[in-house]
């Protein structure tokens, strides 16, 4: 196994895990690579370490290059164990002389692995490292994802090393952007978006304002995930100030479940409303969906309608996981509604329009709560819903 | 009026500027916030902030 290079004296050598197929919940089912870059200077660098498991497909990179031994200085730009798993194998073999990273990730690695006595030196935003010919100017990102996350950037190569930010759960025999396939690539960019990176939106908004006050020359973006971006450096950008500003397409999305299929047959009545009214529309039944790609439906679209019989009170098992996990994710700007069948007390649409209040939804119809099963004048009342929502997302996007 | 610093990610609360995403209007101290205010960053409590120096 061999490193790539990226740019004179710059490598990849990472590791790619072709197989993963589940990620702490989320489905990778294009597995995932995680990336560590090679910098050759006067001080030897290495950027990040990899998941546990992969350190010696790394050090196999490193050596096709250098004897990892001879590598002076590591940066740990995040210490989630998909980066950082590795962390204690790889100081073993490489003896770094400092270990560059912020306050909180040095708190957190002490309390990973229990451990003291490394040559850590912990840096801040604006802090410059003289490697040799080059520098490297780091940045704190808290929250983009972790309170220890940071990126680092090399004036010299005009070269970002952005850590899990604009990353894919994406695994390639191409290192970049311009050797994938472009729809595949953007797609899972937009789930690991919407999936790790949404709760923390207006970090990230705030971030780029930084960065283009700065007027920071970036000709290339190398994440911890998927591919590096030499070719669309300017689309990835533009994507992530659309997301973290949440920009959603002009689309609706009905996700429901059901139990004896009345709540699904008020879904489809739904949908053809929101379909008569000239606006594309999604169906994602629960039970048979993928949650991770239902997060990224949810992000890009500007409309939601959730619906869920009521079981025991409450929601649906399926539907309950979802609302949970989607208003952990927080996404913003939406305009909602919601729909339910029941068979004596009926609380789930109620349920459902404080998951949309709570998401800051703009709820545009009471809910339709329907008794058993729905009769031809509640499924036109569900037609007349999805027109309603989708007359509502034509009116804000201006269309 | 004094700003706070969330210790566990670093965000700063600005009574300035208020948290209008929690309906905190721009002006209202820190210590004027409501018990079960959280951090809008990391959702950490407000015994983890610290007045900013």
């Amino acid at each position: 196994m061999e490193a790539v290079k990226i740019k004179e004296g710059i490598y990849w050598v990472g590791a790619i895990d072709w197989n993963i197929r589940n990620f702490h919940g989320y489905s990778t089912i294009r597995g995932t690579t995680y990336n560590t870059y090679l910098v050759i200077d006067e001080k030897i660098t290495l950027f990040d370490t990899v998941k546990h498991g992969f350190e010696e497909e790394m050090l196999a990179r490193i050596r096709s290059v250098i004897e990892p031994e001879k590598i002076d200085y590591l940066v740990v730009n995040h210490i989630e164990p998909d980066h950082a798993g590795g962390f204690l194998h790889i100081v073993k073999v490489i003896k770094p002389e400092k270990i560059f990273l912020t306050p909180n990730a040095k708190a957190g690695l002490l309390e990973y692995f229990h451990i003291q006595d490394l040559p850590f030196e912990e840096v801040k935003t604006g802090k410059e490292v003289k490697i040799g010919k080059r520098t490297i100017k780091f940045f704190e990102t808290p929250m983009i994802h972790w309170p220890d996350s940071m990126i680092s950037y090399l004036p010299e190569e005009k070269l970002l090393i952005s850590q899990d930010a604009f990353g894919a759960h994406y695994a390639t025999s191409g290192r970049f952007d311009d050797e994938v396939d472009h729809c595949e690539l953007i797609q899972e960019c937009a789930k690991y978006y919407a999936n790790i990176v949404l709760p923390y939106s207006p970090q990230v908004n705030k971030l780029l304002k930084t960065v283009k006050e700065m007027n920071l020359a970036i000709d290339m973006i190398c994440p911890d995930h998927g591919i590096i971006w030499r070719k669309n450096v300017g689309e990835i950008v533009g994507l992530y100030e659309r997301w973290s500003s949440y920009i959603a397409d002009q689309k609706v999305l009905i996700v429901y479940d059901t139990m004896w299929k009345s709540t699904e047959k008020m879904a489809y009545a739904i949908l053809e409303g929101v379909v008569k009214e000239g606006i594309a529309a999604k169906l994602c039944k629960l039970s048979v969906s993928d949650l991770t790609e239902v997060m990224a439906e949810v992000m890009l679209s500007k409309g939601i309608i959730l619906g869920s019989p009521t079981l025991n009170n409450g929601l649906l098992p399926t539907v309950a996981g979802f609302t949970a996990y989607m208003k952990g994710l927080r996404p913003r700007g939406k305009i909602g509604a919601s729909f339910g069948s029941y068979g004596w007390s009926g609380e789930a649409v109620k349920i459902l329009n404080e998951v949309l209040k709570d998401m800051k939804a703009e709820v545009v119809h009471e809910g339709i709560r329907c008794k058993y099963s729905p009769d031809k004048e509640t499924l036109e009342r569900c037609t007349e819903l999805g027109k309603t929502v989708a007359k509502k997302v034509k009116e804000v996007l201006g269309l | 009026m004094i700003k706070y610093v969330c210790l566990i990610c670093g965000y700063i609360y600005d009574p300035h500027e208020g948290d209008l995403e929690n309906n905190i209007p721009p002006g209202t101290p820190f210590e004027m916030l409501p018990e079960d205010w959280t951090c809008p960053s990391c959702g950490a409590p407000k015994s983890e902030f610290e007045p900013k120096i």
